[in-house]
């Protein structure tokens, strides 16, 4: 068990190490979420801030943040897949340790590695003036936290069913695109079509915004506009989900690997 | 007579969605102790007869039994007593040697983890030590691995693969790629290392000349054993041939 709890923490250890040693891949982790947080945030605040009633800058934020933990995460596991190629991964694969370990470390590794980036999140929109209390601090870390989680799983269970970087080069958007809108990420969901409101419920990144807004608004008056289920729901879902993630992805991972 | 380090028998392998066996009804013994060599062409099947002896691959039919554990079912105990030089080289480039030994010192549960360095086991820093003064990189032990000439990443494997004491070395075409006198360099520190701890070694290789000292050598071709004996014998059954080269030709050109 302490050998099992050891190679997790020495696996995820070597993600941090080699993020920071890759100091553009951090700069270039940071456009993104600063695109989406300024300039549509901002701009979409001009346009329907007053006829929303709640601040636009804020609700982008929160939903920005969530879906980039989710997200680095995610490519984080499915990188593994790179090691697969720089045949790296067979050093880790022939060691005596379980699957389930190698997989609990790469979730991990992938969730430090997105915090840098969190946190820079979190400072620009201070900078953009969001009211940041120590209690939505607080509330930012434990979701932040929770979304990472899940976005790992949700990378293991992609990556189970991909034959190689290619595939993944050109699924990962598909998987990712359709969720930034049925997420409400920086659309608020009011009234969707039946169909899209199906789409929206199976969308996992939904679930990491939804908790991240459920604990970052609790206690102010917007919370009744921008979350859609009440946070122990999500949780119960997102755990759930989690479980059924990492079980059946790590299984087929295993399988698919020495099954070939 | 002591207990076989690799029982093999009636071994087969198909690839899904592949019409033929890449590996098809192997059997071989090798000793403990012993020097192991399997020969054949590209595509023969020995890194996949390779691959199932260190369980990254499931067999499709057969047995496999390395160090007394079953390939199928005893998966971590035959990692555990193995160790393995892939055919590519399967260091993370962006590490440091020391950060690659250290990564596989706590898989291995040698050494316990601790964040840093400077707080490692004294016993483990005295290891790293050791192994950089035996490699001669006292000042490269710290340096990223993609630093290093090919003969040095290699060996700073062979040394990593043999941390945790393996009772039997798999070395997939180890010297492949390498200039002379980093083969002949790496041969030699091979045979001390089997001196020393009496490892059994099973290696694949296109460098004949590497599998003369072999106690046994098994010819392989699409997938079956073609030709099994000591280089002596194997010489001997291909017109007294004088080099293992010549008999591997010669036996191969007949079974076509």
């Amino acid at each position: 068990m302490t050998r099992e709890l050891a190679a997790v923490l020495m696996l995820a250890q070597r993600d941090l190490t080699k993020l920071l040693r890759d100091r553009a891949r951090l700069v270039s982790e940071l456009v993104f979420p600063i695109i989406f947080i300024g300039i549509l945030g901002s701009s979409l605040q001009s346009t329907f801030g007053k006829a929303l009633g709640y601040d636009f800058v804020t609700f982008t934020f929160t939903g920005v943040f969530a879906m980039t933990l989710f997200q680095t995460a995610a490519q984080g596991v499915i990188s593994l897949i790179d090691d697969r190629e720089n045949d790296f991964a067979q050093e880790i694969f022939v060691s005596p340790v379980s699957r389930y370990t190698i997989i609990a470390g790469k979730i991990l590794g992938e969730t430090l590695v997105a915090s840098p980036v969190a946190i820079g999140i979190v400072v620009f929109a201070g900078l953009l003036g969001v009211p940041l209390a120590p209690e939505r601090i607080a509330a930012l870390a434990v979701g932040g936290l929770v979304a990472a989680f899940f976005g790992g799983s949700f990378g293991v269970l992609v990556l189970a069913n991909l034959p190689n970087r290619r595939a993944a080069q050109n699924v990962f958007p598909f998987l990712m695109l359709p969720q930034y809108f049925l997420s409400g990420i920086f659309n608020p969901i009011v009234a969707l079509p039946w169909y899209l409101d199906v789409a929206s419920r199976i969308s996992p990144i939904r679930y990491a915004v939804d908790l991240v807004r459920g604990l970052f608004y609790r206690g102010s008056p917007e919370y009744r506009d921008v979350v859609l289920q009440e946070p122990p729901t999500v949780i119960a879902i997102v755990a759930a989900t989690f479980v059924a993630f990492l079980v059946a992805g790590t299984a087929l991972f295993v399988r698919r690997e020495r099954e070939r | 007579m002591s207990l076989p380090a690799i029982v093999v028998g009636g071994l087969v392998k198909r690839y899904r969605g592949a019409d033929r066996n890449a590996v098809d009804g192997i059997s071989f013994t090798v000793g403990s102790g012993s020097f192991f060599t399997l020969l054949g062409p590209n595509g023969a099947g020995k890194t996949t007869t390779l691959s199932i002896l260190t369980t990254i691959l499931a067999p499709t039919s057969g047995m496999a039994h390395v160090a007394g554990h079953d390939v199928r079912t005893e998966q971590s105990a035959v990692r555990r007593s193995v160790g393995i030089i892939f055919q590519n080289p399967s260091l993370d480039q962006n590490l440091t040697a020391e950060e690659n030994i250290r990564l596989h010192a706590v898989m291995y549960g040698i050494t316990p983890y601790r964040p840093l360095y400077r707080l490692m086991a004294a016993e483990y820093r005295a290891r790293v030590a050791e192994l950089a003064g035996l490699l001669g990189i006292e000042r490269e032990m710290f340096q990223p691995v993609r630093t290093f000439s090919g003969g040095m990443k290699r060996k700073l494997e062979i040394v990593r693969s043999l941390m945790h004491r393996p009772s039997v070395l798999f070395l997939d075409e180890p010297t492949a790629g390498l200039d002379p006198a980093s083969r002949r360099a790496l041969w030699q520190y091979l045979r001390e290392t089997r001196e020393r701890s009496g490892t059994t070694l099973l290696l694949t290789t296109h460098y004949l000349e590497e599998a003369e000292d072999a106690d046994e050598v098994c010819i392989m071709d699409k997938g079956r054993i073609v030709a099994q004996g000591s280089p002596a014998q194997l010489k001997g059954t291909a017109g007294s041939a004088v080099k293992l080269e010549d008999a591997y030709l010669r036996i191969l050109a007949g079974a076509e």
